[in-house]
């Protein structure tokens, strides 16, 4: 029942995110630029050739009409033209999506399964050499910038020992796409070859986009475990002689997580923001690669229909978060 | 109690590291408790008696606390020459359990009732022997289906004794789903389902309605009465303490001041301290009067009797010297080098 | 007074918090005195081909660029440009978002609400996508990227005071002085905002931090001030095509980021634990 309430508030709350998020963008870029099209075609084109320009584009309509058009676009999937490579953004948008959620789905695995155990060893010693070494190390995390890390492991183990690909997603083609995961596809076509070839390529990203996001999860983990860890439950379990491991990686860890969970979406930001870069350095074909390719071109149409996608998926992510914190914290629901 | 002492705490010393300084909490404390007894550890509110209760079970905070004198015997031996490992896995929560003063945040919010049951059981289920659960490694802690069979029915059976109804549908609750009452019900459960031989119980009532208090009381005193299981409960209501007692003990400031049958507690009171105790509760002659006075600080505490600031019968000797034990008979001992009971006797010489 | 003793003296008892401000300080310093310190300080606009991509030396600290423009040099210019940048748009944010906050905390009704949503929404979409954006559509300048971060950032100081005002809004003392007839401009300025303000600080030392952060990736992404800029994120984009020889051209550039961004989280984080009342109170119930 308390579970319904939730999923309708964050539903409800869903609609009108995405909506202010397109008068956002649309506001960005009917309204600040002075002159769109002369960015697009260059200053010293005729008038005749802005003016049909503008008709094309649809920009010498009024702004409310603008609008409309705009939204109902987005709203069909519709994020208009690339303006570089004259194809609809959405199809090049959705071509990319798979490269970068299997770099984001890895590395937030990696992320998690490296972050947690550190966070928890971390606020279990509190204060000792081992706790300071470990927040020196994801204090580093959050101030060092992924496209720097980036270039230095390029620069270390690609080119210096060799040990690492030095960009791209895998040699060749990779596998003929079924889901677009090249993992999944390397082993539903079980070649292991490839396999071996497509990890390769994610060792570097994924430690560079990882590095941060672990960093976040020591930190709320660290914090979690360090509140739960005074509550009186951990009191009773000790006096009752519960084993120190099940108190601290069972009924601590569990009751850190559950006040953390709601984070998650932050990772995903960090995530988000960082796979623009990372992508660009590792030369990575997803839509991170997409927006700077965008960007470097001046095709805002492509940058906006980034920050319209990239935004709806966050929103989206943060909402299932909510419910899914609903689902596991039994306060929450019963 | 004479052949059959569970517990002698004896001259127990324990400090806290505090930014003032050391704070010497506990001063010398001496306790026994006879198997199956229950004993009644009494005094104001930071007095000590946590920490005391907290020390026999081994619990003090380890960076913050250092006992500094004493020992603890239960059933014979050391607990203070034990380790860590030997009193979690065999005394804890097997020989000596604990029934907490607050019974909501005792559970674990996240994990259900049954859940927290199951858990202790796999851990401390009766049918483990001590030479298992010394003994035990990752490995070990196998829980196999039959055990699990036969403790769930120990669960049931337990449930019904502390008296909750359909004792299936609480075990699928989550803590915060029951009543304060029902939860410390369980905690009572908890606590004998081990079959302990000594239960300490940290002012189990006060986070409770008063009427509520009365019936989980008498029931903690009826189950440990049947099974034989002595009880160190500690409170600062000498009303709660008279109704279920065999025995009570006083402590002020973290000295023992006198410890007396029940009745006899409550008829010939020895102690200045005890005496002012008696004479605030409300109801007693002269109404609430209140002690004149507030307990002193643990870091530089008063030297002697740490008493003797708010005692009028205080003297050079009680400044300077804590003072022994004065057996008055029948299990009844005071700490006082002016007892009352002696000054009446003076009186009446003189 | 007392306050404020309590606070400087836990202040250097605090290691991490002084090794912050020590950081930012020298940096501050670096960022004036840029053109004292510079070894080459013309280097910024001049170029000297034949000493180009030259590794780190006695004459050239860091090396020198594609450019035979002294590395070390331009990095301590860069520290110009990241200051610029970052107090400019952080200050932007705080004088946006503070405001907005204040308001919405104090008044009840549906212009509060309305504000709240706004920076939710704003808040609801990572920064640096935005920014992107903004910074695309504005075009590549110093400027832009300051008002691309400002209007991008402003909700994270909305957000916060607006839950500070509404928990501070309910406490005796300004109850009070609403009875005694104190407006409402008083009430917030006088009684509210200092309240509230150790927060604010906090927000903004941390804020420095990542809108440098930001403000690298836009200039990585050749969204900041353009060539010939000592920005240091655009110079490590200017790197790549050099590596691996050249490897001091990436690497000390990305080194200040770290040593600057550091400083400001260090800081933000020491002032946290000696301004926030509740984790000052935890560290005392340390079991
Ligand atoms: N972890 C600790 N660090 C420092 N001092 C402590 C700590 N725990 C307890 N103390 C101090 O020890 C003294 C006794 O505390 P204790 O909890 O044993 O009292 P109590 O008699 O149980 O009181 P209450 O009736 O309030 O539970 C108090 O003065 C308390 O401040
Ligand atoms: S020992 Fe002295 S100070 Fe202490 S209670 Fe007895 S008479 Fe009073
Ligand atoms: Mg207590």
């Amino acid at each position: 029942m308390k579970l319904l309430v939730i999923l309708v508030n964050r539903l409800a709350w869903l609609i009108p995110t995405v909506f202010g998020l397109m008068a956002i963008t649309f506001a960005i870029t009917h309204i600040i630029p002075a002159d769109p099209v002369a960015a697009v075609i260059g200053e010293n084109a005729s008038p005749e050739q802005v003016a049909a320009l503008k008709e094309k584009l649809g920009l010498d309509k009024p702004l409310v009409e603008q609008f409309v058009i705009y939204l109902t676009g987005l709203l069909r999937g519709d994020f208009g033209i690339s303006l570089y490579t004259q194809r609809p953004i959405s199809e090049d948008l959705f071509a990319r999506v798979p490269a970068t959620i299997e770099l984001s789905v890895v590395t937030l695995f990696v992320a998690i399964a490296a972050g947690i155990p550190v966070g928890v060893i971390s606020a279990v010693h509190r204060n000792s050499l081992l706790d300071h070494a470990l927040r020196i190390f994801t204090v580093s995390g959050l101030a060092i910038a992924s496209f720097w890390l980036a270039i230095l492991f390029q620069l270390f183990f690609s080119m210096y020992l060799g040990w690492t690909p030095l960009q791209g997603r895998v040699d060749g083609w990779g596998p003929d796409p079924i889901t677009g995961f090249f993992i999944v596809d390397a082993l539903i076509i079980g070649d292991f070859e490839m396999l071996g070839d497509v990890l390769a390529h994610m060792v570097l990203p994924v430690l560079t986009m990882a590095y941060p996001a672990m960093a976040t999860i020591v930190r709320f983990t660290r914090a979690g475990v360090l509140e739960a860890i005074s509550s009186n439950f951990v009191m009773y379990e000790s006096a009752m002689g519960f084993p120190r491991r099940v108190i601290i990686w069972k009924y601590v860890l569990r009751s850190a997580l559950i006040g953390t969970v709601t984070q998650i979406g932050l990772i995903f930001g960090i995530l988000i923001a960082n796979s623009v870069v990372v992508e660009t350095v590792f030369d990575w074909p997803g839509i991170g690669r997409y927006a700077v390719d965008s960007i470097l071109n001046s095709d805002y149409n492509g940058v906006m229909g980034f920050a319209v996608f990239t935004g709806v998926i966050f929103i989206l992510i943060n909402a299932l978060v909510d419910i899914l914190h609903g689902l596991i914290d039994p306060r929450e629901t019963r | 109690m004479t052949g059959d002492t569970l517990l002698r705490v004896s001259d127990l010393k324990v400090s806290f590291q505090t930014e003032a300084g050391s704070a010497k909490v506990l001063d010398g404390v001496n306790l026994t408790i006879g198997r199956g007894e229950i004993l009644g550890l009494v005094g104001e509110s930071g007095c000590g008696k946590s920490t005391l209760a907290r020390s026999v079970l081994g619990i003090l905070p380890k960076n913050a606390a250092r006992i500094t004198d004493g020992t603890i015997l239960f059933d014979g031996e050391n607990l203070l020459e034990r380790n860590e490992a030997y009193l979690a896995r065999v005394l804890r929560g097997r020989r000596i359990s604990f029934v907490p003063q607050d019974p909501f945040s005792s559970f674990s919010p996240v994990f259900s009732i049954g859940d927290q049951f199951m858990e202790l059981m796999k851990w401390k289920s009766p049918e483990i022997t001590d030479a298992q659960a010394a003994a035990r490694t990752i490995l070990s802690s196998r829980y196999g289906r039959a055990r699990r069979r036969r403790d769930a029915e120990r669960v049931m059976e337990m449930l019904s004794a502390v008296q909750l109804p359909q004792p299936e549908a609480i075990l699928r609750k989550y803590p915060h789903e029951v009543s304060g009452g029902q939860r410390q019900r369980l905690m009572i459960a908890m606590a004998l389902l081990t079959e302990p031989e000594l239960i300490i119980a940290d002012e189990p009532t006060t986070a409770l309605d008063v009427t509520i208090q009365a019936q989980i009381l008498k029931l903690l005193k009826a189950l440990a009465a049947e099974r034989n299981v002595a009880v160190l409960f500690t409170t600062h209501d000498l009303g709660t303490a008279w109704e279920i007692c065999d025995r009570i003990m006083v402590m002020y400031a973290g000295q023992d001041v006198e410890v007396a049958g029940s009745a006899d507690f409550f008829a010939r009171p020895n102690h200045p301290y005890t005496d002012r105790l008696l004479a605030s509760l409300p109801g007693a002659e002269g109404g609430l009067q209140g002690i004149p006075g507030n307990i002193p600080g643990f870091v530089s505490p008063p030297g002697g009797c740490r008493f003797h600031p708010r005692c009028d019968l205080a003297s050079d000797a009680c400044r300077t010297t804590r003072p022994g034990v004065t057996a008055l008979g029948s299990g009844h001992a005071v700490r006082c080098h002016h007892p009352l009971g002696t000054q009446f006797l003076k009186e009446a010489v003189t | 007074m007392e306050t404020i003793r309590f606070i400087l003296r836990k202040f250097f008892e605090d290691k991490v918090a002084l090794v912050g401000l020590v950081i930012i300080t020298a940096l501050v310093l670096v960022a004036i005195f840029a053109g004292v310190l510079a070894t080459h300080p013309g280097d910024v606009s001049t170029f000297h081909p034949a000493d180009r991509l030259q590794g780190p030396s006695l004459a050239h600290f860091f090396g020198t660029d594609r450019m035979g423009s002294d590395i070390f040099s331009r990095i301590l210019f860069g520290a110009r440009i990241t200051i610029t940048i970052a107090v400019i748009s952080v200050g932007l944010s705080v004088l946006i978002g503070v405001p907005i906050g204040l308001l919405a905390g104090y008044y009840n009704g549906w212009f509060s609400d309305l504000l709240m949503r706004v920076s939710d929404i704003f808040l609801a979409v990572p920064q640096i996508v935005l920014a992107i954006a903004i910074a695309q559509t504005l075009g590549p300048a110093i400027e832009n990227v300051i008002l691309a971060l400002s209007l991008t950032y402003w909700p994270f100081w909305t957000r916060l005071v607006y839950a500070e005002t509404r928990a501070c809004k309910n406490e005796t003392f300004v109850e009070a002085s609403v009875a005694l007839g104190a407006s409402p401009f008083r009430v917030i300025v006088l009684h509210i905002l200092p309240n509230i303000s150790s927060g604010i600080i906090v927000r903004t030392t941390l804020g420095m931090g990542s809108t440098i952060l930001t403000a690298a990736v836009l200039g990585f992404l050749g969204l900041g001030p353009p060539a010939p800029s000592p920005e240091w994120g655009r110079t490590i984009a200017e790197s790549r095509q050099y590596l691996p020889n050249a490897w001091w051209y990436a690497t000390f550039p990305g080194l200040a980021i770290f040593m600057v961004v550091m400083g400001f989280n260090l800081l933000g984080d020491g002032l946290r634990d000696i301004l926030d009342p509740r984790i000052r109170r935890s560290k005392s119930n340390d079991r």
